[in-house]
C-alpha cells in the first residue's frame, strides 16, 4: 500500500553525515556529556531535545567545533565528518565551521547591509572571483532562505532593521551563503513568534533536500514538526535515538516518555 | 474550515494523505457493499468469497488510518477545524470497517443460501435496499470531501427510506415463515442480511453527521427520523 505520507516524512538518504563516537565532554571536573554514541544522516532534519542542562547544545557545539573556544572544556571521543575526524589536528576550525553553518537562538545579523551580511562569507572563503558572482551567491542564499522577496529591493539597508523573523532567515541565508553541508540550529525559533517560527521551520523543511540539518529545541512540539529523526538527552546522556514519529507514538525508554509527556524535566 | 494553507507544507501533505486513505477505503466498501448484494441476487458463490476476501485490506485500511491519525496528533498537535477533521477521520474510518463487516457477512450468509431454496423475490428486494444504502454511501463520502453541510443532511434524511424497507421486508419474511415452515431457515439468514443493510444505513448516517460537525463544528441538533419500527412489531 502505498502511504503518502510516510513517504514524505520518510528520510531521503540513510548516508551518515556525521558520526560521533564514545564522545565524552568536561567543563573542567564536570562531565557534561557521557559516551554519546550518534549518526546523523544526510538529507535530514535530526532534532535533539531534552531539559536545560541535559547537555544537547553542548553536544551541538562540537559538531563544528565551537566548544574551542572555552578555555575548560574538553572534547574526547571521535566526531566524523563524511568519514574524516573533525578535531585532527590539521583541520583548521573556520573551514570547518564554513562547511558545518550554524545559527543560533537570537538573530544576530551583523551590523551591516542585508547584502553584505550574506557577502561576509564567501569573500573571506574566497568563493567569487568577481561582484557578479557575488552577487549571484547573494541572490541565492537569500532565496534558500526564503527572504529574497522580502528584501530584494533593499539589499542596502541594514540587516539589523528586519524584524526577528526576518533577521533570522537572514542568518539562515547568511549560513547557507558558504556552501555548507550541515547546519547546526541552537534554537533558532526561541526569540519569533508563532507565524515567523511556522516560516522558519517550513524553511528548515525546505533545506533538508540539500543539508542535513541539526536543531536543537526546547519546544518538544517544534521537534515534533520539523524532524525525521528524534534525540533525547538527559542528565549528559543520549537516552534515545529513533524516527520521530516513534518517539512521539512510543518511544522505548521510560526517561523519554516521562520528558515528551511532561513528567520530567 | 478554511481553504487557506498551512505555512508548513508537511502539515497539508498529511491530512491530505489521511483523507485520500479514507476515500480509498470508501471505494473499498462500496464496491463491497454491492458485490455482497449482487452475489445474493445472482447466487454467484465466487463472487461472495471474493468479498470475504476483500474484508481484509479494508481492515488494513483502517488499522492505518488509526497509525496516521495517532502520529499526526503526536506531532502536528492539530487544533480548531484541523482537529476536527482528524477525529472525524478516526470515526469515519472506525463506520466503514463496521459497515465492510456487514458486506462480509452478507457474502458468508450467501455461500449457505445459494444451497437453499429462493425466497421469491427477496434476494432483488434486498439488493436494491443495499443500492440505497451503497449511492447514501457515496454521497455521504462525497460531501466529506466538499465539507458539503447540505448534501449530508439529506443524506441523514434517506436512512428513512432505508429503515421503511427493512420495515416491509421483516414483515414480507415472518408472513413466509408462517405460511411454510421449511421457509423458516433461509428467511433467518434473509432476515439477518435485511438487518445487516439497516445498521449500514446507520453507520452511513453516523458518517454524514461527522460531515456536519466537521463542516459546522456542531453535532446537527434534531434527532434523525427513526422508522425502523420493528422492536415494536409482534
Amino acid at each position: 500500500m502505498n502511504d503518502m505520507s510516510r513517504v514524505e516524512r520518510a528520510v531521503d538518504s540513510k548516508e551518515t553525515k556525521i558520526a560521533a563516537r564514545k564522545v565524552q565532554v568536561y567543563y573542567g571536573d564536570n562531565h557534561a556529556i557521557k559516551d554519546v554514541d550518534v549518526e546523523i544522516e544526510d538529507k535530514t532534519v535530526t532534532a535533539f531535545i531534552g531539559p536545560s542542562g541535559c547537555g544537547k547544545s553542548t553536544f551541538l557545539r562540537c559538531l563544528n567545533r565551537m566548544n574551542d573556544t572555552i578555555d575548560i572544556c574538553r572534547v574526547e571521543g571521535d566526531i566524523l565528518l563524511d568519514g574524516e575526524d573533525i578535531y585532527d589536528k590539521r583541520v583548521d576550525p573556520v573551514q570547518l565551521r564554513a562547511k558545518v553553518g550554524m545559527v543560533f537562538q537570537k538573530p544576530n545579523p551583523f551590523p551591516k547591509s542585508i547584502y553584505d551580511n550574506v557577502a561576509y562569507g564567501p569573500r573571506i572563503h574566497g568563493l567569487a572571483r568577481n561582484k557578479a558572482e557575488l552577487d549571484e551567491i547573494v541572490e541565492k542564499s537569500l532565496r534558500r532562505g526564503a527572504i529574497w522577496d522580502e528584501v530584494k529591493d533593499r539589499l542596502d539597508a541594514p540587516g539589523t532593521g528586519l524584524s526577528g523573523g526576518q533577521q533570522q532567515r537572514l542568518c539562515i541565508a547568511r549560513a547557507v551563503a558558504t556552501e555548507p553541508e550541515v547546519l547546526l540550529m541552537d534554537e533558532p525559533c526561541s526569540a519569533l513568534d508563532p507565524i515567523a517560527t511556522a516560516q522558519v521551520e517550513e524553511l528548515i523543511d525546505d533545506l533538508r533536500q540539500r543539508y542535513s540539518v541539526v536543531i536543537v529545541t526546547h519546544s518538544m512540539q517544534q521537534a515534533a514538526r520539523v524532524s525525521q529523526k528524534t534525540a533525547f538527552f538527559h542528565l549528559g546522556n543520549l537516552v534515545e535515538f529513533g524516527e520521530t514519529g516513534q518517539i512521539f507514538t512510543n518511544p522505548e525508554d521510560p526517561r523519554t516518555e516521562s520528558y515528551i509527556t511532561g513528567r520530567i524535566g | 474550515m478554511t481553504e487557506q494553507q498551512h505555512i508548513a507544507s508537511a502539515f497539508d501533505r498529511d491530512l491530505e494523505a489521511v483523507q485520500a486513505h479514507i476515500m480509498k477505503m470508501g471505494g473499498l466498501v462500496e464496491a463491497a457493499i454491492m458485490g455482497a448484494a449482487r452475489s445474493l441476487e445472482t447466487r454467484d458463490e465466487e463472487l461472495a468469497q471474493e468479498v470475504r476476501q476483500g474484508d481484509k485490506a479494508i481492515d488494513a485500511l483502517e488499522d492505518l488510518i488509526n497509525e496516521e491519525t495517532a502520529r499526526l496528533i503526536a506531532l502536528r498537535a492539530p487544533t480548531a477545524g484541523d482537529l476536527r477533521l482528524v477525529l472525524s477521520v478516526l470515526k469515519v474510518s472506525a463506520n466503514l470497517e463496521r459497515i465492510g463487516d456487514y458486506s462480509k457477512n452478507i457474502a458468508k450468509r450467501t455461500t449457505v443460501l445459494v444451497n437453499a431454496a429462493e425466497v421469491n423475490g427477496s434476494a432483488s428486494a434486498l439488493r436494491r435496499m443495499a443500492r440505497e444504502v451503497e449511492v447514501m454511501l457515496r454521497d455521504a463520502l462525497d460531501a466529506y470531501i466538499r465539507r458539503d453541510a447540505e448534501l449530508a443532511a439529506d443524506v441523514i434524511a434517506r436512512d428513512e427510506d432505508v429503515d421503511q424497507m427493512y420495515n416491509g421486508l421483516f414483515r414480507e419474511f415472518l408472513t413466509f415463515m408462517a405460511e411454510d415452515p421449511r421457509n423458516i431457515s433461509a428467511c433467518m439468514h434473509l432476515h439477518f442480511i435485511a438487518k445487516n443493510i439497516e445498521r449500514m444505513g446507520d453507520h452511513v448516517t453516523a458518517i454524514a453527521e461527522q460531515v456536519i460537525y466537521l463542516v459546522t463544528g456542531e453535532r446537527p441538533s434534531e434527532s434523525r427520523p427513526k422508522a425502523d419500527t420493528t422492536s415494536q412489531t409482534i
